[in-house]
This record gives C-alpha cells, sequence and structure tokens, in this order.
C-alpha cells in the first residue's frame, strides 16, 4: 500500500520567483491533490481607489505587476475610457498594440529562461534573457522605464514614438526573430528538453474549459480564444488568429508561447505599417459615472478589470481578476497524478504571476 | 468590442440561474464583491466564447448565500476570496479555507473603520 504523506510546497523556492504555498498531497511519489494558498505579498491595490484620484489609479493598476506593467495600465485606463465615452486617437491605439506586443516578447522570453533554468540548461537561459534584454532597451528607449512605464493615461499615452523610433524597432525585431528562432530548435527539439516536458501535466480541451483556463495555457489544449479579438486598441485594424495546439501538455505550452512571441513581432510590424499620425491623446473632461468589464489579453491570459465611478474622482471600486488567478484550478488539476519531480516545472507552465494574483 | 451585460437576480435565484449557465457551456469568470452601505453588491461573470454576462443582486451584511463551487469548481476560489477580503458569509464551498486563502497578517475582513 501506498504511504501517504503531505509535502509543503514553497513559498519559497528556487523555481518560484515569487511566493506561493501549495500542500501537496503524495501517495509514495505521486501527487493526489495539491492545495494552493497565497497572500504573502497581498498589497491591497484595489482598495487604494478610495484614496486616490482615478487619473492616479493608472500608476498604481501599472505597479500590480513588474512584468505586465505597461498592460495593466492600459487596461484600467481602457476601462476608465469606456465608462466615460473617451474615444482616443487612433496613433495612440497603436502605440498601445506596440508596447503591448513588446511586453508579451518580454514576458514570454522571460518565461522561456526561467523553464531553461528549471531544467537545469543554464546557457539556454542566459540565451533568451540576453535576447530578452533588447526588448528592455527599447521600453527604456521609449518610455524611460524598464519596468514601469507610466505612458497610458485615461485619454490615450503621455508619449509618443516617432516612426525613425518604430523603424529602428522594427529592424531590430527582425534580428532578434533570427536569434529566437535559433533558441526555439533548443526549446522544442533537444532530447533532454522534451524528456522533461512531453507527456507531462496534460490539460484535456474539457477540462481547460469547465476549469475557467485562460491564455497560452488554455490555448496550449486547443481551445481557439484570444482576448485581443474583442477588438481594444487597435486589434481590429490587425491580421492574427489564436495559436493553438491540440496536444495540452508542457511542451505544448511551451511551444504556444514561443509561436506568440513570432505573431507579436508580426503584429508590430503590422502595427508599424500601418499606424497614423496624429495626437496621442485626448482631453478628460468630468469624473467617470458607470461601471465596465474590461478583457484584455496579457502575455499569460486574460485580465479583467472592473471600473465603477460614481461620478466623483474616487471609484467606488477597482476589481482586478488576473489571468493566474484564473488558471489556479487548472494548475490543481495539471498537478494531479504527477510525480513530485515534476512539480516545479508544472507549475512554471502556467507562468504564474503571483503578484498578479494577489494585488 | 462586445458590451457588457448584467441581470439583476434575486439572491434566492443564484444557484437556479448558475446550474442553467452551467448547462449552456458557460464557464465561471470572476465574482465581484463591492461595499454598499447595508452590504454587498456581487456579480458572478459567466463566459462563453467571447460573450460575457454577469448575474448581479444585493446582499445584506448578516445573510447568507450558498456556493455555487458545487456547479462550477473554479469558483471555491473567487468564494474564498471575497470572503476573506470582504466578509461575505458563503455556504458549503466545496474547499473552505475558513478565512485562510490569504496569508496576511493583517486582520480580514477589511472594513472601514
Amino acid at each position: 500500500m501506498a504511504t501517504r504523506s503531505i509535502v509543503p510546497f514553497g513559498p519559497q523556492h528556487p523555481v518560484l520567483p515569487e511566493p506561493i504555498h501549495l500542500d501537496l498531497v503524495l501517495e509514495d511519489e505521486t501527487v493526489v491533490e495539491a492545495i494552493p494558498s497565497i497572500g504573502f505579498i497581498h498589497r491591497g491595490l484595489e482598495k487604494l481607489v478610495e484614496k486616490k484620484d482615478f487619473n492616479e489609479m493608472v500608476y498604481v493598476a501599472e505597479r500590480i505587476c513588474g512584468i505586465c506593467s505597461f498592460m495593466h495600465g492600459m487596461g484600467y485606463s481602457e476601462a476608465v475610457e469606456r465608462v466615460m465615452g473617451i474615444e482616443i486617437p487612433a496613433r495612440a491605439k497603436y502605440l498601445r498594440v506596440i508596447w503591448s506586443e513588446m511586453s508579451r516578447i518580454h514576458s514570454h522570453l522571460l518565461w522561456l529562461g526561467l523553464l531553461a533554468d528549471a531544467f537545469g540548461f543554464e546557457s539556454l537561459f542566459m540565451e533568451s534573457w540576453r535576447t530578452r534584454e533588447k526588448i528592455l532597451d527599447m521600453f527604456e528607449y521609449s518610455t524611460g522605464g524598464r519596468v514601469i512605464f507610466s505612458v497610458n493615461k485615461v485619454g490615450g499615452q503621455r508619449k509618443d514614438m516617432d516612426n525613425e523610433m518604430i523603424a529602428e524597432f522594427v529592424k531590430i525585431l527582425g534580428g532578434m526573430e533570427k536569434e529566437i528562432r535559433t533558441q526555439s530548435k533548443a526549446f522544442l527539439n533537444d532530447y533532454a528538453v522534451k524528456s522533461r516536458l512531453c507527456d507531462v501535466g496534460f490539460l484535456t480541451m474539457q477540462q481547460a474549459r469547465d476549469l475557467g483556463t485562460v491564455g497560452p495555457f488554455m490555448r496550449a489544449s486547443g481551445i481557439s480564444l484570444d482576448t485581443r479579438k474583442l477588438g481594444y486598441a487597435a486589434y481590429d485594424d490587425l491580421e492574427f488568429e489564436p495559436i493553438i495546439s491540440t496536444v495540452g501538455d508542457s511542451y505544448a505550452r511551451t511551444d504556444v508561447r514561443i509561436q506568440e512571441i513570432f505573431q507579436s513581432i508580426d503584429l508590430i510590424r503590422q502595427a508599424a505599417a500601418k499606424i497614423p499620425s496624429g495626437e496621442i491623446a485626448v482631453p478628460v473632461k468630468g469624473n467617470p459615472t458607470g461601471e465596465y468589464f474590461m478583457r484584455v489579453e496579457q502575455p499569460r491570459g486574460e485580465a479583467l478589470y472592473y471600473i465603477k465611478g460614481n461620478g466623483t474622482k474616487n471609484l467606488d471600486r477597482m476589481r482586478v481578476r488576473t489571468p493566474t488567478f484564473a488558471n489556479l484550478p487548472g494548475l490543481i488539476e495539471t498537478l494531479k497524478g504527477c510525480q513530485l519531480a515534476d512539480v516545479p516545472i508544472l507549475i512554471l507552465t502556467i507562468d504564474p504571476c503571483i503578484s498578479c494574483t494577489e494585488r | 468590442m462586445i458590451e457588457n451585460k448584467i441581470i439583476e437576480i434575486a439572491p434566492a435565484d443564484l444557484l437556479a440561474k448558475a446550474l442553467r449557465y452551467k448547462q449552456d457551456g458557460y464557464h465561471i469568470v470572476q465574482i465581484c464583491a463591492t461595499r454598499t452601505p447595508d452590504g454587498y453588491e456581487l456579480t458572478y461573470s459567466f463566459a462563453l466564447e467571447y460573450e460575457m454576462i454577469g448575474l448581479r443582486f444585493l446582499l445584506d451584511e448578516e445573510d447568507e448565500i450558498t456556493t455555487i463551487s458545487t456547479i462550477f469548481s473554479p469558483a471555491f476560489l473567487y468564494e474564498n476570496e471575497i470572503r476573506d477580503l470582504f466578509g461575505v458569509k458563503i455556504q458549503m464551498i466545496s474547499l473552505d479555507y475558513k478565512g485562510n486563502l490569504y496569508r496576511i497578517a493583517t486582520k480580514t475582513p477589511f472594513k472601514d473603520k
């Protein structure tokens, strides 16, 4: 008869960049149940709407996470703009696409590096992060920041990129694309890497749907949904289709994220070719009255921003449902039946962001 | 952009409505609690493909509601969250953390003093 034991995993663990705790119920070395708990870095950012006015809250939203900071600021701003009926200039919409897709490339490269580090492929980890460094340089060049950018505001953007800068970025991305294609051969073809990722941590399409998973974690199980198709920012004007895999294992999640990097590069090229000239913001008058649920496709999946205004400068409520929170039930399911040694890789394959989750 | 659709319901109708959405293939997206002078405004969001629908009702501070985690299993996280942070009383959550989902030093639920 198998021996049953409970192994605490985290909140501090070499594979976790941020703290989350799991109680793993094992039978011998097989996980039969995983119970998560969070809250080690809860900051109560949503409650700050009571103290900060709705314009200042853009900066708070940006600070929910250091990786998706641009998209948090944009998601919040778009939600308030919809409540107030503000139509931002076309150029601002395209700028939001370019910075959003740069964020996605940065996030996926960061994740690929962490994954390589987790299965002990140090040179691949360094290669991924070396390439990612170029995106951070592009952010610094265009916004002045490498983590927090402060370029979003209600009504548009605070900073513009001139056309020479955008052309230079497209050129840099062309070079990066070649590097990432070389790296992806190791991620997708290397025997040792495949042995850690293939046939590990299955999530079926039905499970992914029932458990409310989002993002690449969901799309790797064959569900073709991508919130960018809702058409916020300038995504309505760009051509793309959600990238999916029907396999549903850890390898499929890696493959989907790698293909999404190439898709993001293509979207930036499309945006660079189509971006119109003109203003980047419109004046905002009055205070928000009403409510809106805004959905944005972050690198980890759909994030949801709920805004409720009462006609004063302080909102009644801001609520952010982040992708990692939505993916936790799916993670619990994939852990069931896996070996203890595979737990770190499986946790990584949802690309967890705990700062986002706890807000 | 698909517009938000929010349906006002009575708290007693929550389970029946949730079951109907489950049968129609929806999944749960989130549960949002907002403080009101007498209690809470709760919004349950469900999605099918790109469509999203919200069920909304007001709840007095002392009233209890029954979990929907028996219908939508991921709801246990959202229900534990709104109980931890807001103090919403929810019965029979499938995985009940009893106020300890968020391991924070500050006493919860957060209430205005």
